[in-house]
């Protein structure tokens, strides 16, 4: 655990769970992160390819060992399969963005000039507002929403970061085996057995 | 085919339960019915109160290593559970609480004792189910069993609706599955772990619970041995060393003996063995073991470094580790080290002894001479808990209950129930409480009466709420802010009124025969011992503060 290499400084990173697609999930690994302290981000679910799974997306601002705690600690829940971080290099991530800005016939061309530099595109117009769709890497999405600072947002919404690794099949960090051993319980009142 | 009820019984007795603790009610009729017929495969104790039941089905657990079985019913009878299933939580305890609740159809109308006990009891079980199908029922009881007796013990929760308990399906049996625990190590690491161990100059070994829920404790005693290397332990782990070992320190932390802290401080290895070094063992995490390179074993990898940083960290239970280590461990032998901590040990703690008062640790030696080595402790949670992990002799690994991580004051009466059922009334059982403590549940004399359980209770009576007052008298000005309850409680009547016997002692002198009194009754008794309200637990390291700032007087 302490072989990682450790920078303290705290930044922005996505960690990947598959979880088993049941009743409650969500609640179980938000009630952990909650009462763990862990302050995240964002939070995204989905449907994976096999109906039993399901992956949960979650982005938060830690150092090493809150991320390292973050992802033992999930990794406890009966509910979890594989927990693990994606780095920027070899990840993709993704959010969509909806974002409703009030404009009239003045600055419409302007606001337009900017969505296509961005390749944001308009999905609707009213007399009185426009509304963007962009679809990206979180920090385009906030470079997209820097340019806005002097007109009037008056509705945003953001998916949260969706991700997916580079390449093929990965194998990651899995529950630590357990093997059976022989159901040798201590007899009452004696010291515990030793091992076969 | 069988119904829900039937399948619930089956699948206790699959799985070796002889012996559940519970409280009945609406929703769980079904279930108690089928127990009515049942009562000679399975023997049910019933309590007085849900929350004596889980401390019950917890001291059971902590006595045998068992997996300890509480059953309740919806709403109220599954909210009383929760203090138990906490306490048995912070403890890596193995425990499985089954509750009713209100019929599928009837769930989320808020119905006649409905509570959402799943989502209450999340953060405190391993895992928690709710059975919506009787199909689902004997599986999801199985899973509940093997989770709680897996890797890192702990309680598993299993909620059914009463539909559930009527409906029937196909069963098929299934032989009980085996305990598993994590028996594979890093070969690499454990080379390493003993080199560190051979270089050490001034190596100590620091224990705790989990080495007792470990698959065994002797290895470890193996290498205190081997390498001649002192060991000191944390309240979960008094016992597992005997007393009078002569490579045993005594206890670590808030309340543990100079000598032991004194030695982490100064050592130069720590090897870690189950324990989470918590705040009330590792004081000040920076400050703590400054000196030292730690080693950490543990089974579950999420107390790897949580709260004290690490040098080398092992995977999986303590037993397979330190029997791995042992043979690359070098006979050796610390004579320097040992004479100093020799020399330390004459500068412990050593309170005063009084032939006319009561005395808390004359009291223990007394209880230790007459009960003996093979008697169950138990505790409820206070001074008198610090006092009985300080004085007892302690010398089973099993032989001492107490509610550590949590520190539930109420614990110890449905736990010595728990403890003196588990090993039948030919075993010692022995309660230390409070008056504090023993006023939160003692309501569960009457099980001990219905049972005719020979639990001597030893009540440390000083009148007040002593490990608050402690406190407010070290550092909040002697502000004694509602830690004198002014209670006229007279135990010796309250003993009676419950059909125990009840003793009152104020001298040594009257303790020795009424123990020895109570010693011979078939039944409960309480004994009363008056000791005076500034009687504190010393030595004390306050909250964040390390050897340097240890109050000895």
């Amino acid at each position: 655990m302490q072989q990682q290499t450790q920078t303290n400084a705290a930044r922005r990173r996505v960690i990947s769970l598959l979880v088993d697609n049941q009743n409650g999930v969500l609640a179980r690994v938000s009630s952990l992160f909650c009462r763990r302290g862990f302050n995240i981000d964002s939070l995204t679910v989905s449907a994976t390819n096999d109906p039993a799974v399901s992956r949960i997306t979650v982005t938060l601002h830690g150092d090493d060992q809150d991320l390292n705690q973050l992802i033992l600690q999930t990794d406890r829940l009966e509910v979890t399969r594989q927990v693990f971080e994606l780095n920027q290099e070899n990840s993709l991530q993704r959010e969509l963005l909806l974002l409703k800005i009030a404009c009239d016939s003045h600055n419409r061309a302007e606001l337009r000039e900017v969505a296509s530099i961005y390749k944001a595109k308009i999905i609707d117009l009213s007399p009185d507002s426009m509304v963007f769709e962009l679809t990206g890497k979180p920090e385009k999405i906030d470079a997209f929403l820097k340019l806005f600072e002097g007109y009037e947002i008056l509705e945003l919404c953001r998916t949260g970061v969706t991700a997916l690794e580079r390449g093929g099949r990965h194998t990651h960090m899995q529950k630590p085996p357990q093997e059976v051993r022989a159901a040798q319980l201590p007899l009452p009142g004696t010291h515990c057995p030793e091992p076969q | 085919m069988l119904n829900g009820s039937q399948i619930f019984v089956e699948v206790l007795a699959e799985q070796g339960v002889d012996t559940i603790f519970g409280y009945p009610g609406g929703a769980v009729l079904n279930l108690y019915d089928e127990l009515y017929k049942n009562s000679d495969r399975i023997r049910h104790i019933l309590t007085a109160h849900e929350q004596g039941a889980a401390h019950a089905a917890d001291g059971y657990a902590r006595a045998t290593g068992r997996t300890g079985v509480v059953l309740a019913t919806s709403g109220p009878g599954a909210t009383n559970l929760v203090t138990g299933i906490a306490t048995a939580y912070m403890d890596s305890v193995p425990m499985v609480a089954f509750t009713g609740n209100v019929a599928t159809s009837l769930i989320g109308r808020d119905s006649f004792q409905e509570a959402y006990i799943e989502g209450i009891t999340m953060p405190i079980t391993k895992h928690n189910y709710t059975v919506r199908r009787v199909e689902d029922l004997a599986d999801t009881m199985r899973a509940a069993f093997r989770i709680a007796q897996s890797g890192r013990k702990g309680p598993v929760l299993v909620d059914i609706p009463k539909d559930v308990t009527a409906n029937s399906c196909e069963f098929t049996p299934k032989p009980a599955e085996l305990i598993r625990t994590v028996t594979q190590y890093d070969e690499e690491e454990v080379l390493q772990a003993a080199e560190m161990i051979n270089k050490a100059k001034r190596p100590i070994v620091c224990f705790g619970g989990g080495v007792r829920s470990a698959a065994g404790c002797q290895p470890l005693r193996d290498l205190l041995t081997k390498a001649d290397i002192p060991a000191t332990y944390t309240l979960m782990a008094a016992g597992v060393l005997a007393y009078g070992e002569p490579h045993n320190l005594g206890m670590l932390g808030m309340h543990g003996c100079y000598t032991a802290n004194k030695a982490i401080d100064e050592a130069d290895l720590v090897v870690a063995v189950g324990t989470r070094f918590s705040d009330r063992v590792a004081l000040n995490p920076q400050k703590f073991a400054k000196r030292a390179k730690v080693i950490q074993i543990d089974i579950d990898p999420s107390e790897l470094g949580k709260n004290v940083a690490v040098d080398l960290s092992l995977v999986g239970d303590a037993a397979y580790i330190l029997q791995a280590i042992l043979p690359h461990v070098d006979k050796a032998e610390h004579p320097e080290w040992m004479a100093q901590i020799r020399e330390w040990q004459s500068h412990d703690y050593k309170p005063e002894d009084s032939d006319t008062e009561l005395k808390p640790h004359q009291l223990i030696a007394e209880i230790c001479r007459q009960a003996g080595p093979e008697a169950v402790y138990v505790t409820d949670v206070g001074q008198h808990q610090m006092w009985a992990a300080q004085y007892l002799h302690h010398t089973k690994s099993r032989g001492f209950l107490t509610s550590g991580g949590l520190g539930t004051m109420g614990f110890g009466y449905g736990a010595a129930i728990g403890a003196q059922v588990a090993l039948g009334n030919d075993h010692r059982v022995i309660m230390l409480t409070g008056d504090g403590s023993f006023h939160m549940n003692l309501n569960e004399c009457c099980t001990a009466v219905s049972y005719e359980l020979p639990i001597i209770t030893v009540i440390f009576n000083n009148q007040v709420l002593g490990m608050v007052r402690q406190w407010q008298t070290s550092f909040y000005g002697k502000r004694y802010s509602n830690t004198d309850p002014h209670r006229k409680t007279d135990f010796v009547k309250l003993a009676e009124a419950f059909g125990a016997k009840g003793y009152r002692a104020t001298t040594p002198e009257e303790f020795r025969a009424v123990f020895a009194d109570a010693m011979k009754q078939k039944g409960p008794s309480l004994i009363d011992c008056r000791i005076g309200k500034d009687e504190r637990v010393l030595p004390m390291i306050p909250g964040g503060g390390d050897i340097n700032d240890i109050i000895m007087e």
